[in-house]
This record gives C-alpha cells, sequence and structure tokens, in this order.
C-alpha cells in the first residue's frame, strides 16, 4: 500500500536515511547532489529500500539511476506516492 | 561480533544435501525454514529431527519456478522467525541428455529451477541484508559447469551461471557485510544421484567413494557462519579430489 508522501515528510526520511549511511547531516540539502555526499549505487538501493517501507513506492532500478541530487529523490518520491 | 537476529532458509531442503544443511545451520543456532516442492512428508521428517535436537524449524512448500515464490517463501520465514539471514540456494533438477536431444523444455526448466529462481531468491534476500549489515548467501552449484559433463548441457550451463552470479552479486556487496559463495560438489550420494550405478565413477574420484550430503552441508555452515566474514566470491569445491 503506497501512502501519500509530501515533500517534507520524503525529506526527513530520505535525510535521515543519508545520515544513517554515514552522509555529514551538514551537508544534505535539496541541492546536493549524491556524488559530493559519497553516497554510491549501493547507497542508493538501501535509500530506495527505506522509502518503500516508508510510503510503500517502489524505486526501480532506472528511477535510481537518473538521480543526481537530494532533491531529485525526494520530488520522485512525492510524484511516485501521488 | 555479533550475529543478528534471523532465519535461515534452504531450499529443495526436503532430503539429501538440502536436508543436511538445515540440520547444520539448525546447530549452528539459526531457526530454519526447509523448503519444499513436492515432498511435504520428507521436509516435515527435517523439521521433527531439528525441534527433537532442540532447533526451531518450519517447512515451506513452494513451486521456485513460480516468480511469487520468493515473496511467499520469504514472506512465510518473516512471520515466523523474522529476516532471512542465510540463503542457500540448493534445489536443483537435472533432465540429461545429449545435446541434440536436449529439447526446449528440458533445457529452460533446468535453468529456470538451477539458476533463475536462485536469482529471484538472491535478489529477494540482499535488501534486509544490506539493511542489517550482515547475510550469508550460499549457492549450491557443481563440479560441473567449470568442467564439461557429456548429458548435462543444461545443468552445467546452470550451474555455470550460478558460479557466475555468485561472484558478481558478491562483489556488489561486500562492503556491507553480505557474503555470496557457493559450493561445488562433485558426485554425492542423494536423491538426485540415486539413479546412477553405483560405484560407476569411484576409479574416477581420488577419495574412491563418493561424498555424503553431510560433507557438503558442513562447507555449506562454515560459508553460512561468522567466522567465514571475509570469504566472498569463492567457489569451495568439494569433491574428493575429483577435480584436482
Amino acid at each position: 500500500m503506497t501512502i501519500k508522501a509530501d515533500p517534507q515528510s520524503a525529506e526527513e526520511v530520505i535525510r535521515k536515511g543519508l545520515e544513517e549511511l554515514g552522509a555529514d547531516p551538514g551537508r544534505v540539502s535539496r541541492e546536493a547532489t549524491f556524488e559530493s555526499l559519497d553516497v554510491d549505487s549501493l547507497d542508493l538501493v538501501e535509500i530506495a529500500q527505506i522509502v518503500e517501507d516508508e510510503f510503500g513506492v517502489e524505486l526501480g532500478g532506472d528511477d535510481v539511476k537518473e538521480l543526481k541530487t537530494v532533491g531529485d529523490a525526494i520530488d520522485l518520491v512525492v510524484a511516485k506516492s501521488a | 561480533m555479533s550475529r543478528p537476529e534471523g532465519a535461515a532458509l534452504v531450499t529443495g531442503a526436503s532430503g539429501g544435501i538440502g536436508a543436511a544443511t538445515a540440520r547444520a545451520l539448525a546447530v549452528a543456532g539459526w531457526p530454519v525454514a526447509v523448503h519444499f516442492r513436492s515432498d511435504p512428508d520428507g521436509a516435515g521428517e527435517v523439521v521433527e529431527s531439528i525441534e527433537g535436537a532442540g532447533g526451531r524449524a518450519i517447512a515451506l512448500g513452494a513451486d521456485l519456478d513460480s516468480p511469487d515464490a520468493a515473496d511467499d517463501l520469504f514472506g512465510g520465514t518473516e512471520d515466523h522467525f523474522g529476516p532471512v539471514l542465510v540463503l542457500v540456494n540448493n534445489a536443483g533438477r537435472r533432465a540429461d541428455g545429449l545435446s541434440p536431444q536436449i529439447d526446449d523444455g528440458d533445457w529452460s526448466g533446468v535453468i529456470e529451477t538451477n539458476l533463475n529462481a536462485a536469482f529471484r531468491l538472491t535478489r529477494r534476500c540482499l535488501k534486509p541484508m544490506l539493511r542489517a549489515r550482515f547475510g550469508r548467501i550460499v549457492n549450491v552449484a557443481s563440479v560441473v559447469g567449470p568442467r564439461a559433463n557429456p548429458g548435462q548441457a543444461n545443468y552445467a550451463a546452470s550451474k555455470a551461471g550460478l558460479i557466475g552470479m555468485t561472484k558478481t552479486v558478491a562483489v556488489e556487496v561486500a562492503r556491507r557485510g553480505v557474503t555470496v559463495n557457493a559450493v561445488a560438489p562433485g558426485l554425492v550420494e542423494t536423491g538426485l544421484t540415486a539413479d546412477l550405478p553405483q560405484g560407476a565413477f569411484d576409479d574416477a574420484i581420488p577419495a574412491r567413494r563418493p561424498g555424503t550430503a553431510e560433507e557438503i552441508a558442513a562447507c555449506i555452515a562454515f560459508l553460512a557462519s561468522e567466522e567465514a566474514s571475509y570469504v566472498t566470491g569463492s567457489v569451495l569445491t568439494v569433491d574428493g579430489g575429483m577435480s584436482a
């Protein structure tokens, strides 16, 4: 079941996930790129899992490949849960 | 190093190597999901023997060729014992014949069970394993695949594919404490080899005898242990010296 994610709740979940994966909290922002946060492809798989657990939104391989910034991820989760 | 709470799932565990592996993992302290396809009585006996020895186990039936089997099996295991942190892809089948006589059904059926189903189960278990920062996947391959065995083109292709999958997945997830390895048994006395003439291959085996299911299970249990934390992407050959 999909739970509707608003931008704030999506950002909160993604931010928490990134911090859990070791990203510097002070550098996490909508504009920050995953590359600049040292978030690799396996980390993104985990973020996708966290998002799925939280909102029931499945992010496939093609979805995740396109993500460059934290904002991209937030927008995708909001759009997919709508 | 402390081991997270979770369970082991062994496919094709109603007899042979799978049953011996389920018992060995139970001895190592894992609650075990004993998968079976067509032999609920055999799986029930394995569960009884584990419980009789003070362990925990459940029998779960599924046709692994079905795309829904992975979710069914993992759901059933998670409901009873929590996340699957040890997966042993053991279920396998043979449909032997010289290549001109292997029809499409015998080709794709063997690949489906031995390789495709193993991938679907692997994919399903990786996410919880990554989150847990612990996981052990052991694929039961074969000495056939890396080496030829006339009459088994389909089986050899499936097992060689399983070894290729083992190595690549191992490299993808190694940094999360998840290991992926294979065992490659030689000739082992199980239901799968019951139709072979007794003693027929002993001359080709330096140990001069077939292996036992327990000898393979002991190797799988090692690869599934905490002690094997730095072993990943490897293939442990267990064949009495046959391919040395």
